[in-house]
C-alpha cells in the first residue's frame, strides 16, 4: 500500500474527498508488544492484525497515516497533547474516556476473560479470586474492572504491559490475569503459555468493559473521526475486514 | 539572623510573591478533587518510598565498604571482581538492572520447578526483594567507588602509628580507618542519597507500589496528567531538602577534618 | 565451536541476537543508534543551557542568579522520569498551544526532538553547576589579563576562558555523558524505541528475556568504557602545558 495508490484512489474518489487529505496522520499504537495485534518483527517492522486494519482503514478513508508507537500507558495524555492524532491500539470506548477523548464506531468487539495456572482451582468471579493474586496491565478497562470486582478478593498487581503480566504468570509471581480473550488465546496456544489455559470469561459490565474497540480522536476533532469512521464502515463493506480477520482468527471479531 | 536578612531582599519579595500566585492559581484552577480519595493511597506510596530508600542505603553502603576496602588495598583476587563488579553497576541503566533481575531471574523459574516448592517462593514471588536487591546494589556500585577514593585518602600516618602501638588490625580498622574514610565521604554521602531516592520510582516498573506508581494510577484512573505529577515532584522536592538538611546537621556535628601536612 | 555454544546452552542465544531477521541483534544496534543520537543530542543542548546558565549564576543579575538556583535545585531533587514524564507531556503540549494561539496550527514534534528537548533541559541543571565551578576555578589573573588588553567579552569567553576551563570541566562532563547515555533508558518508558525500548520488545516477544537484558548491558558497558576511554584522551590534551594536578587538589 504504497502512498502513490493511496493517492491515485483518493483521485478516482475526488467527488468524496475531503481537504484532511494532504496532511499526515499520526496514528498512535502502544509501543510495547501486544500480539497479535501488533508487534514488533526481527526486522523491526509492526505486524498484527490491528497494524493491517490500520492500513486499510487508511485507505479506505483516504488518509495519509503514519503509524507512531507510544507507551501505552500514556497513550491518552499524547493525543490530548498533540503527539499523535489517533489512537488505534485496542483501546476500548468506555464512558470514562469519553470524558477525556472521543472515539470513531468500533471496529472489533472481544469478551474480556481471567488466564490462570492449569494447576490452580479458581474461575473468573470475585468467589473463585479469592485469595489468589491477579496480574492487569495499567491503565486498561482490565485494571478498571479487576479494581472494582475483585479488589476485597484478590491481591492485585499491576503491569505496565500485558505481556510482562503474562511473563509473571508463567513465572508463577501471579496466579492469574485478567485480558482480552483473543489476545489470551493467542497466548495460551503458545509454548510458554502451555502452563495456563481460560478459566472463564468475567461478567460483563458494558460501563467498564465498554462496547469494543473503536479509534480514540481528540474532542472537537470531527473531520477525523469522521474520515475514519468512513473508512472502517468501508472495510467493514467490503469484505477487506474479514479478509484480514479469516488470516489472524477462525471467528469473526467483529 | 544576618543571614535571614540578607536573604530577604527586594527582588526575593518579588519573586516570592509571583511564586505566591503560581502556587495560589495551581491550588485554584487545576483539579485537585481526586486527591481525597487517593490520599491514603498516596500516603502508604510514600511509606514505601522512604522504606525502600532507608533499607537499599543502609544495605548499600554496608556493602560498599568492603567493595571500597578492597580496591583501595585488596589483593588482586579481590580488587579486580570488585572494580568490575562497579563498573559494570555504573555503567549500564538502572532500568535495565532491575528489568534484568526481576523479568530476566523469572524467565528462569520455569525451567527449574523446584524453586517453586522452596521455602524462598513466597518472596520470590513479591516485586520488592528484587526492587531491594537491585537498588541495593546499584548504590553500592557508585557508594563502592567513592569509599575507594576515602579509603586510599586517610592519612597513612594515622595507620602506621596505630600499628606501631600494636593495635591489632581489626580494631585499627574499627576505629581509626572506617571512621575517617567516613568522614571523608560525608559531604558526598548526601548528594548520593537523593540520588538514591531519586532512583526510586523506577521500581514501579515492577509491580512495587510507591509513590510514583500511586501517581500513575491517579492519571490512569481519572486521566488528569498534571496535578499528580506536580504534586510528586514536591514531594520529592520536600524529601531531598529533608534528607539535605539531616546530612548538613551531621556534617555540622562531625569534627572538621585536619588539615593535611 | 558450534559444539561448545550447544553444550553451554548458548546456541539459541546467538541465533536470537544474530543481526539479520529471525535474530533480533539488527534491532538492538537500531536502538543503540537511536540512544546515542538522543544523548548526543541531549548532552549537547545541556552544555549550550549549561554555559548560559553558569554565565547567568557568575555575572548576572540577583533574578536570574534566583531564578538558575530554583532551576537547577528543582532539576536535582526530582527523579528524572518525573521530569521526564512532565517536560514530555507539558512541552508538547505548551508549543502546540503557542503555535495554534499563533495561527500556525499543530506542531509535529518527531520523538528525538521532544528526547533530546526533555533530556537537555535535565542536563542543563547539572552542566550548569559543572561549568561553573570549572569557571570558579580558573585563576583569576589570566581573565584579568585579558581585560587588561583590551579583549572583548565573547573573545576572552572563547580564547581564554573555554580553552582554561576545558581541564577543570572534563571529568564532570564526561559524567555527564555518561548520565545522558544512561538516561536515555528512561524514554522507554514514554515509548520512545530506544536500546532498551527494543530490548523489551525483542525480549517480550521471544521470552528470552536474559538473553536480551544481558546483550543489552553489555551494548552500554561499551558504549560506557569507549567514551571512558575518549574522555580520559580528551582531558589529557586539555591538560596540555599544565602542571600536573595529581597531587591533593581537593
Amino acid at each position: 500500500m504504497t502512498l502513490k495508490t493511496i493517492l491515485a484512489a483518493a483521485a478516482l474518489g475526488a467527488v468524496a474527498a475531503t481537504a484532511t487529505l494532504a496532511e499526515e496522520v499520526k496514528i498512535g499504537i502502544a509501543a510495547e508488544p501486544y500480539p497479535p495485534f501488533a508487534s514488533v518483527d526481527a526486522s523491526g517492522t509492526w505486524i498484527g492484525w490491528e497494524v493491517e486494519v490500520i492500513d486499510a482503514v487508511c485507505a479506505a478513508a483516504a488518509l495519509d497515516c503514519v503509524l507512531t508507537p507510544v507507551a501505552w500507558d500514556g497513550i491518552i495524555p499524547s493525543l490530548t497533547g498533540g503527539q499523535i492524532d489517533a489512537i488505534m491500539a485496542s483501546m476500548s470506548i468506555t464512558e470514562e474516556r469519553m470524558k477525556t477523548i472521543g472515539f470513531s464506531d468500533a471496529y472489533y468487539n472481544t469478551p474480556t476473560v481471567i488466564v490462570g495456572d492449569k494447576a490452580l482451582d479458581l474461575d473468573a468471579t470475585p468467589e473463585g479470586l479469592k485469595g489468589k493474586i491477579l496480574g492487569v496491565q495499567a491503565s486498561t478497562i482490565h485494571q478498571a474492572y479487576a479494581q472494582q470486582y475483585f479488589t476485597d478478593a484478590a491481591e492485585i498487581r499491576i503491569y505496565q504491559t500485558q505481556d510482562e503480566a503474562n511473563q509473571d504468570l508463567v513465572a508463577g509471581r501471579i496466579d492469574a490475569t485478567q485480558a482480552d480473550s483473543i489476545a489470551m488465546a493467542d497466548f495460551v496456544s503458545t509454548d510458554a503459555g502451555g502452563c495456563c489455559e481460560i478459566k472463564g470469561t468475567v461478567a460483563d459490565d458494558p460501563a467498564i468493559l465498554g462496547q469494543g474497540v473503536g479509534a480514540g480522536v481528540r474532542k472537537g476533532d470531527d473531520d477525523l473521526r469522521a474520515s475514519l469512521n468512513k473508512g472502517i464502515a468501508a472495510i467493514l463493506a467490503d469484505g477487506t475486514h474479514a479478509a484480514i480477520t479469516s488470516r489472524y482468527f477462525k471467528a469473526s471479531i467483529y | 539572623m544576618t543571614g535571614w536578612r540578607a536573604f530577604m531582599q527586594p527582588h526575593r519579595l518579588f519573586l516570592m510573591a509571583l511564586f505566591g500566585g503560581l502556587i495560589l492559581w495551581c491550588a485554584l484552577s487545576l483539579r485537585w478533587d481526586w486527591l481525597p480519595e487517593y490520599a491514603p493511597l498516596a500516603l502508604e506510596g510514600l511509606w514505601r518510598t522512604i522504606w525502600i530508600l532507608v533499607v537499599t542505603t543502609v544495605l548499600g553502603f554496608a556493602l560498599a565498604v568492603p567493595l571500597g576496602l578492597a580496591q583501595a588495598v585488596g589483593p588482586w583476587y579481590l580488587s579486580a571482581p570488585a572494580k568490575a563488579f562497579c563498573t559494570v553497576i555504573r555503567g549500564t541503566p538502572l532500568l535495565l538492572q532491575i528489568w534484568l533481575l526481576y523479568y530476566g531471574l523469572g524467565s528462569l523459574f520455569p525451567q527449574f520447578p523446584w524453586i517453586r516448592g522452596s521455602e524462598l517462593w513466597p518472596y520470590l514471588r513479591q516485586a520488592w526483594p528484587y526492587a531491594v536487591l537491585a537498588l541495593t546494589l546499584s548504590y553500592a556500585g557508585y557508594e563502592g567507588e567513592v569509599m575507594r577514593g576515602a579509603f586510599a585518602s586517610v592519612n597513612k600516618g594515622q595507620l602506621e602509628a596505630a600499628r606501631a602501638f600494636g593495635m591489632p588490625r581489626l580494631t585499627m580498622f574499627r576505629r581509626i580507618w572506617l571512621p575517617q574514610a567516613i568522614r571523608n565521604v560525608l559531604p558526598t554521602l548526601g548528594g548520593e542519597t537523593i540520588l538514591q531516592l531519586k532512583a526510586t520510582p523506577l521500581v514501579a516498573t515492577i509491580t512495587v507500589i510507591e509513590i510514583y506508581s500511586v501517581s500513575s494510577r491517579v492519571r490512569s484512573d481519572t486521566f488528569i496528567v498534571y496535578e499528580p505529577l506536580l504534586l510528586l515532584a514536591l514531594v520529592y522536592m520536600i524529601i531531598a531538602g529533608i534528607i539535605a538538611f539531616a546530612f548538613k546537621k551531621v556534617e555540622d556535628r562531625v569534627p572538621d577534618r585536619p588539615r593535611r601536612g | 565451536m558450534e559444539s561448545l555454544l550447544d553444550t553451554l546452552g548458548l546456541s539459541q542465544s546467538v541465533q536470537l541476537l544474530s543481526l539479520s531477521p529471525p535474530g533480533w541483534g539488527g534491532n538492538l544496534l537500531r536502538g543503540l543508534a537511536n540512544s546515542l543520537q538522543i544523548a548526543l543530542g541531549a548532552f549537547g543542548f545541556g552544555l549550550l543551557i549549561g554555559l548560559f546558565g553558569a554565565y547567568g549564576k557568575l555575572y548576572g543579575g540577583p533574578i536570574l542568579r534566583d531564578l538558575l538556583a530554583i532551576y537547577t535545585t528543582v532539576i536535582r531533587a526530582v527523579p528524572e522520569l518525573v521530569l521526564i514524564l512532565i517536560l514530555y507531556y507539558v512541552g508538547s503540549d505548551l508549543i502546540n498551544q503557542a503555535s495554534v494561539a499563533m495561527g500556525y496550527g499543530r506542531v509535529e514534534i518527531s520523538g528525538v526532538v521532544a528526547g533530546i528537548w526533555v533530556l537537555g533541559v535535565v542536563q542543563g541543571a547539572y552542566s550548569t553547576e559543572v561549568l561553573r565551578g570549572a569557571i570558579q576555578a580558573i585563576p583569576p589573573g589570566q581573565l584579568e589579563a585579558a581585560r587588561a588588553f583590551g579583549m572583548p567579552p565573547l573573545m576572552t569567553l572563547r580564547r581564554v576562558t573555554i580553552p582554561a576551563m576545558m581541564s577543570f570541566a572534563t571529568p564532570g562532563l564526561a559524567n555527564l555523558w555518561l548520565i545522558a547515555t544512561k538516561d536515555t533508558a528512561l524514554l522507554a518508558i514514554v515509548g520512545f524505541s530506544e536500546l532498551t525500548l527494543e530490548t523489551r520488545q525483542a525480549a517480550g516477544s521471544t521470552r528470552a528475556y536474559f538473553t536480551f537484558f544481558l546483550a543489552a548491558g553489555a551494548l552500554y558497558l561499551i558504549v560506557t568504557l569507549f567514551s571512558g576511554a575518549i574522555f580520559a584522551r580528551i582531558e589529557k590534551w586539555a591538560r596540555r602545558g599544565q602542571p600536573s594536578l595529581k597531587e591533593g587538589n581537593r
